[in-house]
């Protein structure tokens, strides 16, 4: 099939995301992303793959460009020779492929033609000719560390100076490097560098069997666990022809939508907190203490990790969980919703809120900025209501979305999707009362060399994508896990731009973009 | 004989004794400041005397120095607390006959708090931390707001009492029957609001904050360690002491004994803690309702502070001088 009156055949992929492949030239992948640009469309994810002694007389390395268009997800990929590997520049179009370009080249050597050529997860800490994520490297060689002599852009002006910030910070927060350049106490420009939690992720998978790296995936980033094991193991089943039974499928809506509840608490909180009324943070953090306690206790991890597993769930619910759930979500509702009345009556807290960290709509747009932050500034794309796989096509999300774009509408945003997982919560619970089946795990078959598949969750920060491909005997040739942070984080750059520094934790907090997630 | 000595030495024993209790007190205060927070805001609460564990704990701690930290940054703590060990005691607390009274007045208290500021700027600069001299300038931007606020305060407090010595301020203040001075209304509300300023407290500045960015007084101490940090927390709590207590002497007087004889020590004592509890109570709710406003709206605070203390003023200008 075609879309966008583009000159590629894609085939529908198998399972139950509505995803396409389709195997591109260098011209039909750059006329493909105008087009979707054009159209509305976004941009995804992009990562490389090493395709080499695949077979013997082909070989090499490609990259695959995800996009999302209105039928689904579109992934392209483009073959490249093994020898000087290059691929046209995506970042003209979309400037969130910059740094996912440079990243491809640090690991694997394949170099995008044009656009920004600095390093972005190397940081000096292997040699230059040495990329980590080829087939024939094994990862395990050591190197000596060295100081990075990073090209930051420098600003010039009468009274312009910087405030290099991180990666280590008073708090314990994950690690990041932001240049400040500032005039007073005014930014006027903010340049991130990223990838200090770098851990090798990508190349760990290639050592895992398939029916366990779930495990690996859910912690690529711990606040997003469940998103991360749900792609996962969509991905696993998809490429496996596996159907989990609906059961399962409703435990794991569940447990996304505990998670969802469980970080907007703390968020809300820790947004108070970072205007000082910690008022706020103390309330929320009991709140959330209370729901990390349930879900302990109905899943064995308070985060919920590895509840998850190919195939279905590891658990069913223990007896008496719905009601102690129901009761939860009852006593939750009654003081968020106290809190919100304080939040929004108090003006102290709101002058710092509004109209701080703006994020147009227009830039959103162009950055492709999705999830939460993008349904602040008008994006409204939810792959819950969009794209929904079962259970979620009979759950009839209500997305909320705001135009302001500022730390006040991300913080409105969250209350609201707070009220709106605990209504769902209720509708699954009532469902998995109904549904009388015990059923809640399928094995998973094995799957033939070279199956692959995607799986494409809305976490409670934005969309996950998880790209496997099967490797021969149950093993993993591929996997690429991609959090929706990688493509928020430059959005940051923009929403700081001429406000004052003492704003941008704050900003930074309503933003709240994970590190682990984009630096594998 | 043993009469007229005691008379003499009295004063003076009881100003050591004054000194001496703000420099055990001032941790206390900022003890009791820290649990009612806690309790207002559903935590559990500190213990009352983790202040001075914290002091303890870093006076054993070892100093470290900054390569090319100056002998100015390692004065510095000397300085700021030698000056807010002088601020506490010169206000007049448990009598206003102190000795050291003669030697600041009202005038030169606020000179001390000033050379405490400069002191603590220049040891924020003296590394060149880029966290040092952002804190060191809103630090400066603060004070050069909530520094004529405060004089303007005296002034109302000078001009009813005629003297800007504190102890006949004080003294007038609380002598004998029951003035009201609407002035003083004024007055204590753009106190209020400058002591908040001045002590780094919500909704001004932040004391609990680990956030780098949005420091004011942090910032400038981020690079000292060990005693050294001591002295500077030590300082700051001796600072809260001090402001307390003044604002205590100025607006609510009463308590206070003019004559300095030990009989009335224990009464002044209890008054004094009961006050103070009462004040640290306050700030607290002060702090747990607030958030902390934009830097840039801290001009306009102070300036209200200002504004209102020059109301003051007038308003004993035109009302309580009508005679």
């Amino acid at each position: 099939m075609r879309f966008l009156d583009q000159n590629l055949e894609f085939t529908r992929l198998p399972g139950a995301l509505e995803s396409f492949h389709a195997n591109a030239d260098e011209t039909q992948l750059s006329a493909f992303a105008a087009a979707v640009k054009q159209t509305g469309g976004r941009f995804v994810a992009l990562w490389g793959s090493d395709e080499r002694k695949r077979n013997s007389n082909a070989g090499g390395y490609a990259v695959h460009v995800a996009f999302g268009i209105a039928e689904g997800l579109a992934l392209v990929t483009l073959p490249m020779h093994a020898e000087n590997p290059e691929y046209p520049d995506l970042s003209e179009i979309f400037p969130a492929a910059n740094r996912l370009q440079r990243t491809c080249f640090d690991l694997l050597g394949i170099r995008a033609r044009g656009g920004d050529q600095r390093p972005w997860l190397r940081h000096a800490n292997w040699p230059a000719d040495y990329f980590p994520l080829r087939r024939d490297v094994d990862g395990a060689r050591q190197f000596e560390a060295h100081n990075e002599d990073y090209a930051f852009v420098r600003v010039e002006g009468d009274g312009v100076h910087e405030i290099p910030v991180g990666p280590i910070h008073a708090g314990i927060i994950e690690p990041g490097h932001f240049r400040f350049s500032i005039v007073g106490e005014k930014v006027l420009r903010l340049e991130q560098r990223l990838g200090w939690t770098h851990k090798g992720i990508e190349k760990r998978f290639e050592q895992l069997p398939l029916a366990e790296a779930h495990k690996l995936a859910g912690r690529v980033s711990g606040d997003s666990t469940v998103a991360f094991a749900w792609a996962y193991c969509l991905a696993a089943e998809s490429l496996a022809a596996c159907t989990p039974p609906p059961r399962a499928l409703w435990l794991r809506a569940l447990l996304l939508e505990r998670e969802r509840v469980a970080n907007h608490l703390g968020d809300l909180g820790a947004l108070g907190n970072d205007a000082a009324l910690s008022f706020g943070l103390a309330q929320f953090l009991r709140l959330k203490e209370d729901w990390l306690r349930l879900s302990g206790e109905l899943f064995g991890h308070r985060f919920m990790m590895d509840a998850i597993v190919p195939g279905g769930v590891a658990r069913d619910l223990p007896g008496g969980a719905s009601e102690k759930i129901a009761r939860q979500c009852n006593a939750i509702e009654r003081e968020v919703r106290i809190l919100k009345n304080i939040y929004d009556e108090h003006a102290g807290l709101q002058d710092r809120f509004l109209t701080t960290g703006r994020l147009n709509p227009a830039l959103a747009s162009a950055l492709s900025i999705s999830g939460l932050a993008g349904r602040a500034s008008s994006q409204a794309w939810d792959l819950r209501t969009q794209f929904p796989i079962t259970p979620y096509d009979q759950l009839d999300v209500r997305i909320a979305t705001h135009r302001n774009g500022d730390v006040a509408a991300r913080v409105t945003l969250r209350f609201e999707e707070v009220f709106e997982s605990l209504r769902l919560t209720r509708i699954i619970l009532t469902q998995l009362l109904e549904n009388k089946s015990t059923e809640y795990f399928a094995p998973l078959p094995a799957a033939p060399d070279g199956a692959f598949g995607l799986g494409w969750i809305e976490g409670w920060r934005g969309d996950v994508l998880v790209a496997l491909e099967a490797g021969p005997a149950g093993s993993i040739r591929r996997c690429h896990c991609h959090d929706s942070s990688t493509r928020t984080w430059p959005a940051l750059e923009h929403a700081v731009m001429g406000n004052i520094v003492p704003d941008f934790p704050l900003i930074n907090k309503s933003f709240n973009l994970s590190y682990s997630g984009q630096d594998l | 004989m043993i009469g007229d000595r005691m008379d003499i030495l009295a004063p003076i024993l009881l100003q050591f004794l004054e000194l001496l209790m703000a420099l055990a007190l001032a941790p206390l205060l900022t003890g009791w400041v820290n649990q009612c927070r806690a309790w207002l805001q559903n935590r559990s609460a500190p213990p009352l005397l983790q202040p001075y564990r914290q002091l303890a704990k870093l006076f054993e701690k070892e100093v470290v120095l900054a390569h090319n930290a100056s002998s100015l940054f390692r004065a510095a703590p000397y300085v700021i607390f030698a000056c807010m060990a002088l601020a506490a005691a010169i206000v007049p607390t448990l009598s206003t006959d102190l000795p050291f009274g003669p030697a600041a007045d009202a005038i030169a208290l606020v000179g001390i708090f000033a050379l405490a500021r400069v002191f603590i700027a220049l040891a924020g600069m003296d590394v060149g931390t880029s966290f040092g001299s952002l804190g060191a300038r809103r630090e400066m931007l603060i004070g050069f707001l909530a520094e004529p606020a405060l004089l303007m305060v005296f002034f109302t407090a000078s001009l009813i009492s005629q003297s800007t010595s504190l102890s006949t301020i004080v003294s007038t203040l609380a002598r004998g029957e029951f003035t009201i001075y609407p002035s003083l209304a004024f007055a204590g509300i753009a106190f209020s609001m400058v002591s908040l300023a001045e002590n780094a407290r919500v909704p001004v500045d932040n004391p609990t904050t680990h956030l780098e960015l949005t420091m004011i007084h942090e910032a400038m101490i981020l690079e000292y360690s060990g005693r050294h940090l001591a002295l500077i927390e030590w300082a700051a709590a001796l600072k809260l002491y001090a402001y307390s207590c003044l604002g205590l002497a100025l607006f609510f007087p009463w308590g206070i004994p003019q004559a300095a004889e030990f009989a009335n020590l224990p009464v002044a004592l209890a008054g004094l803690l009961f006050k103070l509890g009462i004040g640290g109570f306050l700030l607290a709710v002060i702090e747990t309702v607030s958030a902390k406003m934009r830097i840039f709206r801290a001009p306009e605070f102070l300036g209200t502070a200002f504004m209102l203390a020059v109301l003051a003023m007038l308003v004993h200008l035109l009302l309580e001088t009508g005679k």
